[in-house]
């Protein structure tokens, strides 16, 4: 047990002797949350809209107005023709166009089918569908309100209507901020944690004082436990200052229990040090460590969570696939506790998922450490 | 000339030697392509319903049926207890739930206009916007059939006096989605990820080099030859930027092959442009290798780097959303003119005339990384 508890007093004096490594720990996930809570974001807004018209008229100002009296819409160009309206979309100075055709007033008053035609670049097709939805929202906005010009009142009232009200639970507002920093939370702490100690055995390797460890009376598993607890006191002051960040800057509610998200931040740390010194432990050099921990958990654990792209809109062999990740789980109970504040009764599953993955990497990493030891 | 080439020769034997290298270079990126740009989608798929029905008549029965049938909705579960249909929103086995009042079929019949009520969880942001415009379609299209059915005196008496005009002003609403009318997200991502992976092994190789020889010594070695600081980092680049190169191209097969991905404009041009990104992106590599100590310390500088790009650069969510603070710093990021451009070739089929903006951008960019690069790499040993 000394020889443990020596083991760890030298590990923590490496951390905070490299003063600037421990600063960029601590930081780096602080710094980042604030940039990228801010960075990423779906709402659909200042669509950059084209219009054209061939032939104004009364009826086209009009709804021109109109597209540019809403919010959702920028007006970025007017062109007479169709036909220019391929390079702008290449370009990409116009995301939308609207194009009536001529005669669009003396249709509308003679009661004919008035021509619109909405075009839309749907190379992203979520901003897409949005934008369309904005449009036809103006247009037959416009059209109920001209025929409320001009039929009387009784006429009105004969259609049956089915009134939707629609409430949001957990996030009313849909605020962007509110979905994802929680998971940038899980994502941020996954690959920095992973980094730590990715390297710390492999560069123990190349400056050959892994064999000093080896010849000592320690045994494998208390030479992982050594090099993994100092770095959860990193990892558990990084958890400490992001969530006070979600709190404080982006107004993340916080409706369940301050002491089960730290608890359940401090489990997800250790699974993703664990995962780091199981890397460390079959890698044989710092470079392929490194590119093992960043392209092993970067992209995956960015795509795969949930926290960018919804898991149910996974094909299915993916939906499974995303189990093994183990940001997914954090994601789901940061998002459970921070906006639905929903209690253990409810996540005693994703618990149980990470605390096994922390133990079986961990048994995992000491066994292929000890085989290295023959 | 050959100092360089002799430079590049070790390099290319250091990676080539080392099979976890190769692999991580070639395989991984390969795999995570093939297996990413299936997760890479907003697309909503049949959201999980639960249905509280108080009114249990044909009138509401038929508009559960709307909602089964209309493709966008898997009713789960049904009970008339408001109880558990929170239970399961709660525990996320629903995202939405629908609730029939139990006048509902009455007050239609009475008055014409009877409310229904959806709850839907908005953890997941826009995905329920979208929940709500089809619930909303549905309903409308539905009181609609309704209309006749329900009050059939009104359309009679509606139908025998004369309209007040010719009749009611109509717009007729024609729309077309341009570039991608099946809303294939993996048209969209592809690009996207292919440039962020071939990003991710460029920067990554090239930015614990030069500090890799720094832990090892072996750059001392290489200050006293009589290799200037241009060609040393010319020939550090140049490898590095032929296998991320051969990188990119691998992965076009894949997604032309695989997945199909459209590609409108010129290749040629495509790969002239990527040619010039990766100098940009790889230039930053080394600048941060030869501004490091230690391949630890050139890890986390890379880290934040790649996590910007990444996230910043509107590869994953449009740059088009993010306040406009951070849509001027994304300006900086190579990734996002890259990805804006190969997106606007492939899928747009666009021209040099019409990327020439992000291309000069970028022309800039790899002039002023390489000199940084070579002025951050010097020969003293001080």
């Amino acid at each position: 047990m000394s020889a443990l508890l020596g083991l760890l007093r030298k590990e923590a004096y490496h951390i905070r002797r490299d003063r600037r490594t421990l600063a960029v720990l601590i930081f780096m996930p602080v710094v980042q949350v604030i940039l990228f809570g801010f960075a990423i974001r779906t709402d659909v807004e200042n669509v950059r809209l084209a219009i054209v018209d061939p032939a104004p008229d009364h009826a086209t100002l009009a709804l021109r107005n109109r597209f540019a009296a809403t919010d959702n819409f920028r007006l970025t160009a007017v062109v007479p023709r169709v036909e220019e309206l391929e390079g702008l979309f290449q370009r990409g100075t116009v995301q939308q166009a609207i194009v009536f055709a001529p005669g669009f007033a003396d249709r509308i008053a003679r009661g004919l089918p008035a021509r619109v035609l909405i075009i839309t670049d749907a190379t992203e097709p979520n901003t897409g569908s949005a934008a369309q939805g904005y449009a036809l929202t103006v247009i037959q906005t416009y059209e109920r309100d001209l025929i409320a010009q001009q039929k009387t009142a009784s006429a009105a009232g004969a259609n049956v209507r089915i009134v939707l009200a629609v409430r949001m639970r957990f996030n009313p507002t849909r605020e962007s901020s509110n979905l994802f920093v929680p998971g940038l939370m899980a994502f941020i702490l996954t690959v920095i944690s992973a980094l730590m100690t990715a390297i710390s055995l492999t560069r123990e390797k190349e400056t050959g004082t892994l064999e000093a460890l080896l010849v000592s009376p320690l045994k494998p598993w208390q030479i992982i436990v050594g090099k993994v607890l100092p770095y959860l006191a990193v990892g558990f002051v990084s958890v400490l200052l992001v969530i006070l960040e979600a709190r404080l800057i982006f107004d993340v509610p916080l409706r369940g229990s301050l002491f089960l998200l730290l608890a359940e931040g401090l489990l997800f740390i250790l699974v993703s040090l664990s995962l780091g010194i199981l890397i460390s432990s079959r890698t044989s050099s710092q470079r392929v460590a490194m590119m093992g921990a960043m392209i092993g958990t970067m992209l995956p654990t960015m795509l795969l969570s949930g926290f960018i792209f919804p898991i149910e809109s996974m094909p299915l062999p993916l939906q499974i696939v995303t189990n093994v990740v183990p940001a997914r789980w954090f994601v789901e109970i940061a998002r459970s506790i921070m906006l639905k504040g929903v209690g253990l009764a409810y996540l005693w599953q994703e618990t149980l998922v990470l605390a096994g993955m922390a133990v079986v990497l961990l048994v995992a990493s000491t066994r292929s450490f000890s085989e290295r030891l023959a | 000339m050959r100092r360089i080439l002799s430079l590049a020769r070790a390099e290319v034997l250091h990676v080539v030697r080392d099979h976890a290298t190769m692999a991580q270079v070639f395989m991984v990126p390969i795999i995570q392509l093939l297996v990413l740009s299936n997760a890479a989608t907003f697309a909503i798929r049949d959201t999980p319903a639960y249905v509280v029905d108080l009114d249990r008549t044909a009138t509401s029965r038929g508009l559960i049926r709307r909602f089964a049938a209309s493709g966008h909705f898997k009713i789960v579960e049904q009970s008339d207890s408001q109880a558990l249909s929170n239970e399961a929103l709660l525990d996320g086995r629903v995202t939405m739930v629908l609730t029939i009042p139990h006048d509902f079929e009455s007050s239609l019949v009475r008055t014409g206009v009877a409310p229904v009520q959806i709850v839907v969880n908005a953890e997941k942001g826009s995905a329920a916007g979208i929940v709500q415009s089809y619930a909303g379609r549905i309903l409308a299209s539905y009181s609609a059939e309704l209309t006749s059915v329900l009050r059939p005196s009104f359309r009679a008496a509606q139908s025998l006096s004369p309209p007040p005009s010719r009749g009611s002003p109509h717009i007729d609403v024609r729309v077309r989605s341009w570039y991608n009318p099946t809303l294939d997200y993996r048209d969209y991502m592809v690009p996207g990820i292919l440039v962020s992976l071939v990003t991710l092994i460029g920067t990554l190789l090239t930015s614990q080099n030069i500090a890799r020889e720094k832990e090892l010594g072996t750059l001392e070695q290489l200050n006293v030859t009589p290799i200037t600081r241009g060609q040393f980092i010319a020939g550090k680049l140049l490898p590095f930027w032929a296998l991320a190169l051969i990188d990119f191209g691998i992965g076009l097969t894949v997604g032309w092959l695989v997945f199909d991905i459209p590609m409108r404009g010129s290749l040629v041009l495509l790969f002239g442009v990527a040619a010039i990104y990766l100098v940009v992106a790889l230039a930053i590599g080394l600048w941060i290798s030869a501004l490091v100590e230690t391949q630890q310390q050139a890890m986390f500088v890379t880290f934040f780097v790649m996590m910007v790009y990444l996230l910043m650069s509107g590869l994953f969510t449009p740059v088009d959303s993010m306040p406009r603070w951070v849509q001027l710093l994304s300006e900086f990021t190579p990734v996002r003119h890259f990805v804006q451009i190969s997106r606007a070739i492939l899928v747009k089929g666009a021209g040099l005339a019409e990327i020439a903006r992000p291309l000069v951008i970028l022309v800039v960019y790899a002039a002023v990384m390489l000199t940084l690069a070579v002025r951050q790499y010097s020969k003293r040993t001080a």
